[in-house]
């Protein structure tokens, strides 16, 4: 077994195809799961009682579903630009996935550890848009055109603010690679001479040296995942669904499971850069060097995200929704100079302490 | 021989997405089709072992300019005439000046000499970011900020121009 971890953690051709079907499915399956949490939460802070007839506490919903999706028929417009049409639902679950790959689940643990890894996170899922451009114009229907037009501005403006709120943790890091910008947040800094340990290594998390990055890098986070309070795309009283009106069955299955890869991508996005990663207060060496050590930060890891996961629904179904002009103000004059500024703080105070 | 392999498969992505650009039909099957063409430029620069290059590449033309040109095409590109965007009348001077540039640029290519040094380009530092942070930051300073200077220059204008007649 530990021959087996040692394999997987070295970086070989193999062990790499090995993790990319470790990730490729469990992520699709987590989504599963996502879901009905979601419907959970929504049902709990609407006080009824949610899905809980299929499997024990309904937990199976999401498998029913997903052969209701396979089972429906597979409608194609004759209206709709064929080729294009077909590609959309593929391109908005590759990108979020792709994004996954370049995240550090454990030491050693990312399929694709590059040097250039948050802005190639961010190159990703910057392609997401496309979707959404390319299935709004393939579908040629007016609802869905609109529906894109404003899906993808959104997106293109909140990308800024996301990236910016980002660069905040780098110039603290000094570093673009995701494993460092972890393993920075656990070496414990010195404060008078005294170096921090045990659970004061707390201090130590971006979270705590960038809370307004870390807030803007969240609301960034949720107006790129669609979700309310910025769920503009879809609007029932004015687009139909928006985007994906025409899409039916596996199609609109795709455009619904690549929105929930990307929020588990973003949220290990986020664990990554401001919470620590895989690390807990020393709590992940316990097992030095055999396979438990790897198995338990990657629950580490998962569980922290699971509570980044948890806060975006509890957000959905806590805050009403943005008006349009509300939105592009909140991320154009708001939030946007905010971070520029919280950018210049962060580069004053780190010259000033070197 | 992998390399090898890859070259030539990012150079083929690379030379028929770009003349599908050039011929296709509808304007918006030209723009992926362009977008196509900057990924595989990308994937050169990572074969190349470029790796910042090709990541900012996807990041600024594939995930910005791209965005911006698909934007503009959805919200202009309704009427069915205006599909064609190659209009075949005038091909032969197309031809004779595309020629030209071609014979010009692989005329340069031919002539010059390269050099193939064994040491990396990139000093004592770790990575490519680093490398090409430091860089910036020192021997090339002055031009890095001219273009941010340029950049704005250009922001501003566009601005100027967006907002029309200033009362």
């Amino acid at each position: 077994m530990d021959g087996v971890m040692n394999w997987l953690t070295q970086d070989r051709v193999g062990s790499a195809l090995v993790k990319v079907l470790l990730v490729g499915n469990v992520a699709p399956m987590l989504v599963a799961f996502l879901v009905w949490l979601e419907r959970r939460v929504a049902a709990w802070a609407q006080d009824r009682m949610g899905p809980n007839r299929v499997g024990p506490f309904g937990l199976l919903q999401s498998f029913a579903d997903l052969i209701k999706f396979l089972l429906k028929e597979d409608v194609l417009p004759g209206h709709v630009n064929k080729a294009m049409y077909l590609v959309a639902p593929c391109l908005a679950v590759i990108p979020p996935l792709v994004v996954l790959a370049l995240v550090p689940f454990a030491d050693r643990f990312a399929i694709a550890d590059v040097d250039t890894g948050i802005l190639a996170a961010f190159a990703f899922s910057g392609i997401g848009v496309y979707a959404i451009a390319l299935g709004g114009w393939a579908s040629n229907s007016k609802y869905a055109l609109i529906g894109a037009v404003r899906a993808s501005a959104q997106l293109i403006s909140y990308e800024i603010c996301l990236g910016l709120a980002a660069l905040g943790v780098f110039i603290v890091a000094g570093t673009l690679r995701l494993e460092d910008v972890v393993k920075m947040q656990a070496d414990g800094f010195t404060i008078h001479g005294e170096t921090l340990h045990g659970i004061s290594k707390f201090f130590d998390w971006n979270i705590v040296k960038q809370p307004i990055g870390a807030i803007i890098f969240l609301i960034a986070a949720f107006a790129e995942t669609n979700r309310t309070p910025f769920d503009l795309p879809e609007a029932e009283s004015e687009l139909a669904a928006g985007y994906h009106t025409e899409f039916s069955s596996m199609k609109f299955a795709l455009f619904f499971l690549g929105e929930y890869v990307a929020i588990v991508a973003m949220s290990s996005l986020f664990t990554t850069l401001y919470l620590g990663g895989w690390t807990l207060f020393g709590v992940e060496n316990a097992f030095e060097g055999t396979t438990a050590q790897t198995l338990l930060q990657i629950l580490i890891f998962l569980a922290k995200t699971m509570c980044v996961i948890f806060t975006f629904i509890w957000v959905r179904w806590t805050v009403p929704r943005f008006r349009y002009d509300q939105l592009m103000d909140l991320g154009w004059k708001r939030l946007m100079p905010a971070t520029l500024a919280w950018l210049a703080a962060t580069a004053c105070v780190v010259a000033f302490l070197k | 021989m992998g390399v090898q392999i890859a070259f030539w498969l990012f150079a083929i992505l690379v030379a028929g997405t770009a003349l599908y650009a050039a011929v296709a039909p509808k304007i918006v099957h030209a723009a992926f089709s362009l977008m196509a063409t900057f990924f595989g430029v990308a994937g050169i620069y990572a074969i190349l072992g470029s790796d910042f290059l090709a990541v900012t590449q996807v990041l600024v033309y594939v995930g910005g300019i791209m965005v911006l040109i698909v934007f503009g095409v959805l919200l202009t590109d309704r009427v069915p005439e205006e599909y064609k965007v190659v209009a075949p009348r005038r091909w032969l001077p197309a031809l004779i000046a595309g020629g030209l540039c071609f014979a010009a640029i692989a005329g340069a290519l031919k002539s010059t000499v390269w050099p193939i040094s064994s040491s990396t380009p990139l000093g004592d530092a770790t990575s490519t970011v680093e490398g090409i942070g430091r860089s910036l930051l020192t021997d090339y300073l002055i031009p890095f900020e001219f273009a941010s200077i340029l950049l704005l220059v250009v922001l501003v204008g566009a601005a100027r121009l967006a907002r029309g007649q200033v009362r």
